[in-house]
């Protein structure tokens, strides 16, 4: 089992760790996860997640067209220090992985999922020639800060964050070193992803905690991501799963939609010219009831009609909140189905995303 | 009322006459974490010892909460399905489950006591 860097801090602040992606990874700290779910929405919150690849590409125009082969984005589009979402993608469409692209000084920083980064990098690989050159940086660690309050909290540190545009990023300087960060982040609230060597990880955390931001676990990462109705891979995407299935056709650039040239295309165009026969929608049970994963869903009269993806209870909107994917016909917003928990059946309807409001910066 | 005994699933039931509470252990709340959401059984529903008779959910994960004695539920805790905080909170007094009419109270010769229980935590971490 893998550690981060930080494996010292969190047990030193009383984590409980779980197994997760080859990694011992904290799940919540003393507080809990309501109550750090809670305390990154009004305040501010800092995530581990070193566990997640940050791979660098570097080459020239060729290097972007390869890249093309198999990221559905425009890359003539991305300006220096913006940052994109998209996926990798199989030959029939399906999601490799999601990930974050960010354009640096002479290539991109590409985050990847921590369960999926090794394959990711052989599917990268396969589209690149001999002009380009990669690598796994594994000396460097991957803090997320996040909450109204980041901003303020990050400026004291690091001068000039502030200046940062959701989605971009920059080069700074911390401790004698060059740093990169973003303003980006997977739980609706504004915030930022340092990446941040190693060596210097802790200084920086020592600074965020005297400055009142709060570790925060992979327990309220889950919570504060379903609710800002983002999707999470191995639940609302995998390799059976295309984009426009997952809703998620805006995170295809515009011309890439209309021109195709990237692996799966024929099956995406088929979904984006005739529609799709399932999609991701939200679901929020009418009562208490929680719908985990794997919930059968039903439609009003009982026929079923698909299954949930990610499912708790959302702490901010003090309610249940579920993800899943439905046969398209039953997806419009507030659309009434019945969900099946523990062999009986509740009422809930077809909810708009993201169940709570974000606040990024434009 | 005699002693509060312990199952080895981590609910403890307390004995007062012919009836007795049940609710789940303070470690099995630190375990849980959060509880967001309680099921309880219905009022006159007869359980056999170690059946399912309520669900707790925390924002990770479902679990089941089961009899530790055989014999038909008298009381239930509402207050704990309004605000399910009130089993953390309190787990081992204010945050009980429900009340049954025991059937059999050598079933509960089979429990363990407090000590016990805590040792057995110990050796069993999770």
């Amino acid at each position: 089992m893998e550690k981060t860097a930080l494996y010292n801090f969190h047990k030193n602040s009383g984590a409980k760790f779980v197994p997760f992606a080859g990694y011992e990874m904290p799940i919540q700290y003393k507080d809990g996860i309501v109550k750090e779910h809670i305390n990154t929405r009004q305040s501010a919150g800092f995530f581990d997640v070193s566990h997640m690849g940050q791979f660098f590409v570097s080459g020239g125009r060729s290097t972007e067209l390869n890249l093309e082969k198999i990221i559905p984005l425009d890359f003539k589009e991305i300006k220096m220090n913006q940052s994109k979402y998209s996926f990798l993608i199989n030959d029939e469409g399906g999601v490799i992985d999601d990930l974050i692209i960010t354009r640096v000084e002479n290539g991109f920083n590409i985050i990847l999922n921590a369960a999926c980064k090794d394959n990711d990098i052989k599917e990268i690989a396969k589209c690149l020639n001999s002009e380009s050159k990669y690598e796994l940086r594994k000396d460097l660690s991957l803090i997320a800060l996040q909450g109204p309050k980041a901003e303020t909290i990050l400026e004291t540190i690091i001068k000039g964050v502030k200046e940062l545009k959701f989605m971009n990023g920059n080069y700074f300087k911390f401790l004698e070193k060059k740093i990169y960060i973003t303003r980006s982040g997977y739980t609706g609230e504004d915030g930022f992803e340092i990446s941040v060597p190693n060596i210097i990880v802790e200084n920086l955390i020592k600074l965020l905690t005297d400055k009142d931001a709060k570790p925060i676990g992979l327990g309220a990462r889950d919570t504060l991501r379903l609710e800002a109705g983002l999707c999470l891979y191995g639940h609302e995407l995998n390799q059976e799963i295309n984009p426009i299935q997952a809703n998620l056709k805006w995170a295809i650039s515009k011309k890439r939609r209309e021109t195709g040239g990237f692996k799966g295309w024929e099956n995406i165009k088929k979904d984006l010219q005739n529609g799709v026969s399932k999609i991701r929608v939200g679901v929020k049970p009418a009562g208490k009831i929680i719908a985990r994963e794997g919930t059968k869903i039903y439609s009003n009269t009982g026929e079923e009609i698909g299954i949930i993806t990610s499912g708790t209870y959302g702490p901010s909107v003090n309610s249940p909140v579920a993800m899943g994917y439905v046969k398209s016909k039953f997806s419009e917003i507030d659309n009434k189905i019945l969900i099946e928990v523990r062999g009986k059946k509740h009422e809930a309807k077809v909810s708009k995303l993201p169940f709570y409001k974000k606040s990024y910066v434009k | 009322m005699s002693e509060k005994k312990y199952s080895k699933k981590h609910e403890w039931i307390m004995l007062d006459g012919e009836s007795a509470t049940v609710g789940i252990s303070k470690h099995a709340t630190e375990m849980l974490g959060d509880i967001v959401f309680v099921e309880l059984p219905e009022k006159g529903k007869s359980l056999n010892k170690e059946e399912k008779a309520a669900v707790v959910e925390s924002t990770k994960a479902a679990s089941d909460v089961y009899t530790p004695v055989s014999g038909e539920i008298m009381e239930t805790n509402q207050p704990i399905v309004d605000d399910p905080s009130n089993v953390n909170k309190d787990p081992e007094n204010n945050g009980w489950f429900f009340k049954i009419k025991v059937k059999d109270k050598s079933e509960l010769d089979s429990l363990m006591s407090q000590p016990d229980y805590e040792k057995f935590v110990k050796d069993n971490p999770n």
